[in-house]
C-alpha cells in the first residue's frame, strides 16, 4: 500500500541533514573557527577546530577534547557474553577482567580482518564493543546458539576521548575523584548529572588520556563540566586531522584507511588478514576456538600470508602519504598508508604495506617515491626508507600511574 | 568413558549404510539412533489398529546397486518386477506408464506416444551425463582433483558423443522448468501433468518455476533392475529394506544402540573428539559421522563457540520445509480407482491431471496454505505386503502435496480440512473410497518432522535446488562429506546427491573417510 505524500514526506525528512549532529554538536559548532567537517559513519565531525598544527599541540602539551560519539558501539552482555566474545574476536577474553579495556580485532571465517576496535567489559556478563565499521548483522549472526543480548548503542551513547598529558588535571578538576588510581586500559564508573559516565584510561594517541562514555541526553552536562574544569589546564577541542597526526605517532592503524575490511574490499585481493596488518599479536593460538582460527593458522604454516604492515623511517621532511615503496629503485614493493611529519619525533614517518617477502625477509635499500607539488609542478623524489619498529614515539607519561599531574 | 573408532549418528539407512562400511574396514562403529528402531524412513508405524504403514518411503526408485548388493538386496533389486505409473484423469481413461519411466503406454495416441519417448529418451540421456555426478564426492573448490576432471572429461564427452547439437540443447534445458519442456513435446495432459508432478514432489517449486525440471533430472537418475527411471516394491514390503540395512550393520560388526539420544558433538579447536548422550554418558572416538540433518547436527548438537560465524549463518540460511503430507487410509477391501485394470492397482498412481493442476496447487504454498485440489501419489501397499492389513482389508499410502510446513491459519485448525480435501480428490478418482475407510492418518511435514526427526518434515534433509545441490550441499563448507571440524562427518540426505532411499550419501561419505582425507 502506497503511503499518502504527506506521510512519505514525512518519514523522508532524515534527508535534509544528511549528516547526523552528534550529542556535543552544539559545543563544537560553538567552538569552530574553520567550519570544515566531513562524515564520518554518517556523523558531521570536525577536521579541525581552529588550527590543526595548534591542536596536535593541544594533544602534546596541554588536554584535547575530541569527540568520538561517531564510533560505532555496540553493547554485548548476557550470561554467554564472554563466551560469545571469545568466539568472535582474536584475544582470549577470558583474559580480560571485568573493569578492563582491551584493543582487539574479529575476522572472518576465512580469517579476514572485519575490523578492529577495543572491547570494554563493564561488567562480568556487560561488554561495550567499540568499533569502525557496522557489524550488526554478522554479530547478530555470531549470537547464534549462545545466550547473548546484542544491541547497536551508537546514537545512545555520547563518548569524548580527553587526550594530554594534562587531562588527568581536567579530570581531577572536574571532580572525577577516584580516577588517578585507573591504570592503562582499566575503567571505572562515575556519578554525573544523575545519571552516569564510563572513563577509561584509553586513547588513540600513545599519549595520557582518557574516553568518556555517557547517555547522548547527559552528553552536553559533560562537555560543560570538563570544560569548565579545563579552563587552567588549556583543555582545546580538536578535530581529526589533529588526533590522526597523534596515532601515527602511536603506530595505531585505522580500518578502512591503512587496511580495507572484508566486508568492505570489493577486490578479493584487498583481504587482509591480521598477520598482513600488523594484528599477528592479536590472535592468541591457545585460546579456545575463534573466526577465522583455521584460515589464519593454515596460513601461517602454509606461509601464504602475501603482504606485511611496516613502520618507515624516511629521509627528508615531505610526508610520504599513499607514496609507492620501491625495492632497489626499481621494483615495486607496497604503498604508504599513512605518513606524516612527526614533530615529536623529529622524523619523517610513515606506515606501509609491503607485499612479501619485502618486509620480511627483505628489507634493504628500500625507497618511496613521493610526488611534491611545488607551485603547480610536481618534484618526484625517491627518498630512502627504513623500516622501524612501531610506535615512532613512545611516552612514559602514557603508561605512569599515578598520572603526571599539573 | 568407553571410546570407538568412529561414532554414528542417526540410524537412518543412510548412516546404517556409513557404518557398514566404516566396520568392514575394521573399525570398532557405534551407531547411536534417537528413536527405539533404526530403519529411519523405512520404518513403519501403525497407523489404526490393525493396519500398519511400511514407512514414509512408500516405492523404491532409487537404491543405488553397490548399497543393494552391500545389505544383500542386489538380488532382489536385479529380479524386481518394475511397477507402472498411472497418470489417472479426471475424466477418461489413465495413462499407464509401463517399464522404466514409461518405455511404453497404455491409453494415449500412438503420437503421442511417440512424443513421450522422444522426451523420455533425452531426459534419461541428459541424467546420464548428471548421474555420474551423483556418484561420487562433489570437488572441492581449490582443490580438485585428477578424479573430477576425468568426471568432467567424461562428462563433456558423453554429452558431445551424441552431437554438439544434443549437448547445446542439455545447456539450454538444464534450468528450465519442467512445464515448458512437457509443452515442447507433449500434448497429453495427464502425461503433462505426471511430469510436472514428478518434477515437483518434494521441492517447494512448482512446474513453472524457474529450474524445476531438475527434480525430475534427480528422479530420473535414480534406477532399480538396472534400468533407469524405473520403480518397485520389494517383496515383503519395506519392513523387508530396514531389516536388511540393519542385519548388515550388526553382522559388520556395528554396535547399534536405539532409544539412545546424542546431546552434543565434542569439539575443540577445530577437532572433534566424540559425543556426550541425553544421560550425560561421554563416548570418545577420533570420528563422528552425523547421518541426520545438517542443522540439527550443527545448530544443537555442536556448540557455536566451535564453529564460524560465517558457517553457522550459511547453516541457519538452508532452506528446509517439508511440502508434502503422507496420508495412510485403513480401508475394509481394496480400493477401485477408475478404469484401472487390478493388476495396475499395485502401481503408483499420479493425480496430477495437468500442468495447471500442480501449479494451482503449488500457489498457495507460496502464501503460506494448502493446496485446495491437491496432486498427489498414491501406493497401495497391502497389495505387496498384505500383512500390514488385516484379511480382505487394505491400505492406501499417498503423498500429496502442497501442504506447507507452516500454515497460516496453523496445522491444528488446518489439519482437518486439507484431509477433507485429499478425501475429496480421492473420492473422485475411486467413487466409494469414503465409505470404506475405516482409519485415517494425515502427517503433515510437522508431524513427519516429530515423528522421523527430520526438521522440516523434509525427506531430503533441505531443499533440491540448485542453490542447495553439489558443492553447496547442505552449505559449501561442508559438502563432500568433511565439515569445518576435523573428524566430524556428514552423511545424511541433506550431503550430496540427496534424499531418497539411495544410501549414496551414507556410502560416499564413508568412502570418503577411508580414502583418509581427514577433512
Amino acid at each position: 500500500m502506497t503511503p499518502d505524500p504527506a506521510t512519505r514526506i514525512a518519514g523522508q525528512m532524515h534527508i535534509a541533514t544528511p549528516r547526523l549532529e552528534t550529542p556535543f554538536h552544539p559545543r563544537l559548532a560553538a567552538l569552530s573557527r574553520t567550519n570544515d567537517w566531513y562524515s564520518w559513519a554518517g556523523c558531521k565531525a570536525p577536521h579541525s577546530i581552529f588550527d590543526t598544527e595548534l591542536e596536535y599541540f593541544c594533544i602534546r602539551s596541554q588536554a584535547a577534547l575530541f569527540d568520538i560519539s561517531p564510533m560505532v558501539k555496540y553493547r554485548i552482555s548476557g550470561p554467554d557474553a564472554e563466551r560469545c566474545l571469545n568466539r568472535l574476536t582474536l584475544r582470549d577474553v577470558r583474559k580480560l577482567a571485568a573493569g578492563r579495556v582491551h584493543y582487539t580485532a574479529w575476522c572472518d571465517d576465512h580469517g579476514h580482518v572485519l575490523d578492529d576496535g577495543t572491547l570494554f567489559r563493564l561488567d562480568y556478563e556487560d561488554f561495550r564493543l567499540c568499533c569502525q565499521e557496522r557489524h550488526l548483522p554478522w554479530l547478530l549472526d555470531s549470537a547464534i546458539g549462545f545466550s547473548v543480548s546484542i544491541e547497536e548503542e551508537t546514537e545512545a551513547v555520547a563518548g569524548l576521548a580527553l587526550q594530554g598529558p594534562t587531562s588527568f588535571s581536567v579530570l581531577e578538576a572536574a571532580g572525577f575523584a577516584g580516577v588517578k588510581a585507573l591504570k592503562p586500559f582499566q575503567l571505572a564508573h562515575f556519578a554525573h548529572d544523575g545519571s552516569e559516565v564510563t572513563v577509561s584510561r584509553t586513547g588513540f594517541t600513545g599519549d595520557l588520556g582518557y574516553e568518556l562514555f555517557t547517555s547522548a541526553d547527559k552528553a552536553l552536562s559533560l562537555w560543560d563540566r570538563l570544560w569548565a574544569a579545563g579552563e587552567f589546564f588549556g583543555l582545546k577541542a580538536i578535530g581529526y586531522d589533529a588526533l590522526n597526526r597523534a596515532r601515527i605517532e602511536a603506530g595505531f592503524i585505522v580500518a578502512t584507511a591503512d587496511f580495507v575490511t572484508a566486508e568492505g574490499a570489493l577486490r578479493a585481493d584487498r583481504l587482509r588478514m591480521p598477520d598482513e596488518v600488523g594484528l599477528d599479536w592479536l590472535v592468541d593460538t591457545e585460546k579456545p576456538f575463534f573466526n577465522g582460527r583455521d584460515a589464519i593458522l593454515r596460513a601461517r604454516k602454509e606461509k601464504t600470508l602475501k603482504h606485511i604492515l611496516v613502520g618507515l623511517e624516511i629521509e627528508g621532511n615531505i610526508p610520504a602519504e599513499h607514496a609507492i615503496v620501491y625495492h632497489r629503485g626499481k621494483r615495486e614493493a607496497g604503498l604508504v598508508t599513512a605518513a606524516i611529519w612527526s614533530p615529536l619525533a623529529k622524523r619523517n614517518i610513515a606506515i606501509a604495506s609491503l607485499e612479501r617477502p619485502f618486509g620480511e625477509r627483505v628489507t634493504d635499500d628500500l625507497q618511496v617515491e613521493i610526488y611534491a607539488m611545488r607551485e603547480l609542478q610536481y618534484s618526484r623524489l625517491m627518498k630512502r626508507a627504513k623500516i622501524v619498529p612501531r610506535p615512532f614515539v613512545r611516552l612514559d607519561r602514557r603508561t605512569a600511574t599515578p598520572p603526571g599531574s599539573f | 568413558m568407553t571410546s570407538f573408532d568412529a561414532i554414528v549418528i542417526g540410524g537412518g539407512h543412510n548412516g546404517l549404510t556409513a557404518a557398514t562400511l566404516l566396520a568392514k574396514s575394521g573399525r570398532k562403529v557405534l551407531l547411536l539412533e534417537a528413536v527405539d528402531a533404526v530403519g529411519g524412513a523405512l520404518r513403519g508405524y501403525e497407523f489404526h489398529p490393525g493396519f500398519r504403514a511400511g514407512g514414509l518411503v512408500h516405492m523404491l526408485n532409487r537404491l543405488n546397486p553397490e548399497v543393494a548388493k552391500l545389505i544383500g538386496f542386489g538380488g532382489a533389486l536385479a529380479g524386481a518386477a518394475m511397477l507402472p505409473t498411472v497418470a489417472l484423469s479426471a475424466i477418461g481413461a489413465p495413462a499407464v506408464l509401463r517399464g522404466a519411466y514409461g518405455e511404453r503406454i497404455d491409453g494415449v495416441t500412438a503420437a503421442e506416444a511417440a512424443c513421450f519417448s522422444e522426451l523420455r529418451e533425452k531426459l534419461l540421456f541428459q541424467a546420464g551425463i548428471l548421474k555420474r555426478f551423483l556418484k561420487r564426492r562433489p570437488p572441492r573448490i581449490g582443490g580438485i582433483t585428477a578424479g573430477d576432471m576425468a568426471t568432467f572429461a567424461s562428462a563433456g564427452m558423453g554429452l558431445i558423443r551424441n552431437g554438439r547439437e544434443e549437448a547445446r540443447d542439455f545447456l539450454r534445458m538444464l534450468l528450465m522448468n519442467v512445464a515448458d519442456v512437457a509443452d515442447e513435446y507433449l500434448t497429453d495432459d495427464r502425461l503433462k501433468g505426471l511430469v510436472a508432478f514428478d518434477a515437483t514432489l518434494g521441492i517447494h517449486l512448482g512446474p513453472r518455476s524457474p529450474t524445476s525440471l531438475l527434480g525430475l533430472y534427480y528422479r530420473l537418475t535414480g534406477e532399480a533392475g538396472g534400468a533407469a527411471g524405473a520403480q518397485f516394491m520389494p517383496g515383503g514390503g519395506m519392513g523387508v529394506l530396514a531389516a536388511a540395512f540393519e542385519k548388515t550393520a550388526v553382522s559388520a560388526g556395528v554396535t547399534i544402540r536405539t532409544g539412545t539420544t546424542v546431546t552434543r558433538i565434542l569439539a575443540d579447536r577445530g577437532m572433534t573428539t566424540g559425543v556426550v548422550l541425553a544421560d550425560g554418558e561421554e563416548i570418545s572416538a577420533p570420528i563422528v559421522v552425523s547421518a541426520i540433518h545438517p542443522q540439527t547436527t550443527f545448530l544443537n548438537l555442536v556448540d557455536a563457540a566451535e564453529l564460524g560465524t560465517g558457517f553457522l549463518r550459511a547453516v541457519k540460511n538452508i532452506r528446509s520445509k517439508g511440502n508434502v503430507a503422507r496420508l495412510d487410509l485403513a480401508l475394509d477391501r481394496p480400493p477401485e480407482f477408475k478404469g484401472l485394470s487390478s493388476a495396475d492397482h499395485r502401481g503408483r498412481l499420479v493425480i496430477g491431471r495437468s500442468i495447471d493442476h500442480v501449479e494451482n496447487a503449488f500457489n498457495p504454498a507460496k502464501y503460506g496454505e494448502f493446496s485446495e485440489d491437491p496432486v498427489m501419489e498414491i501406493t497401495i501397499p497391502s497389495l505387496a505386503d498384505p500383512s500390514l492389513a488385516p484379511n480382505g482389508a487394505a491400505t492406501l499410502s499417498a503423498l500429496v502435496q502442497f501442504a506447507p510446513y507452516q500454515i497460516r491459519e496453523g496445522w491444528k485448525a488446518g489439519k482437518p480440512r486439507f484431509q477433507r480435501n485429499v478425501l475429496d480428490v480421492l473420492e473422485r478418482h475411486a467413487p466409494g473410497i469414503g465409505k470404506s475407510i475405516l482409519g485415517v492418518s494425515l502427517m503433515t511435514p510437522q508431524d513427519i518432522e516429530t515423528r522421523y526427526h527430520m526438521p522440516g518434515g523434509h525427506w531430503h534433509h533441505g531443499e533440491l535446488q540448485a542453490d542447495q545441490l553439489f558443492i553447496s550441499r547442505p552449505v559449501n563448507d561442508a559438502a563432500g562429506y568433511s565439515t569445518p571440524l576435523t573428524g566430524l562427518y556428514l552423511a545424511s540426505a541433506g550431503s550430496h546427491p540427496g534424499g531418497g532411499i539411495s544410501g549414496l550419501p551414507g556410502l560416499l561419505a564413508a568412502r570418503h573417510i577411508l580414502s583418509g582425507d581427514r577433512r
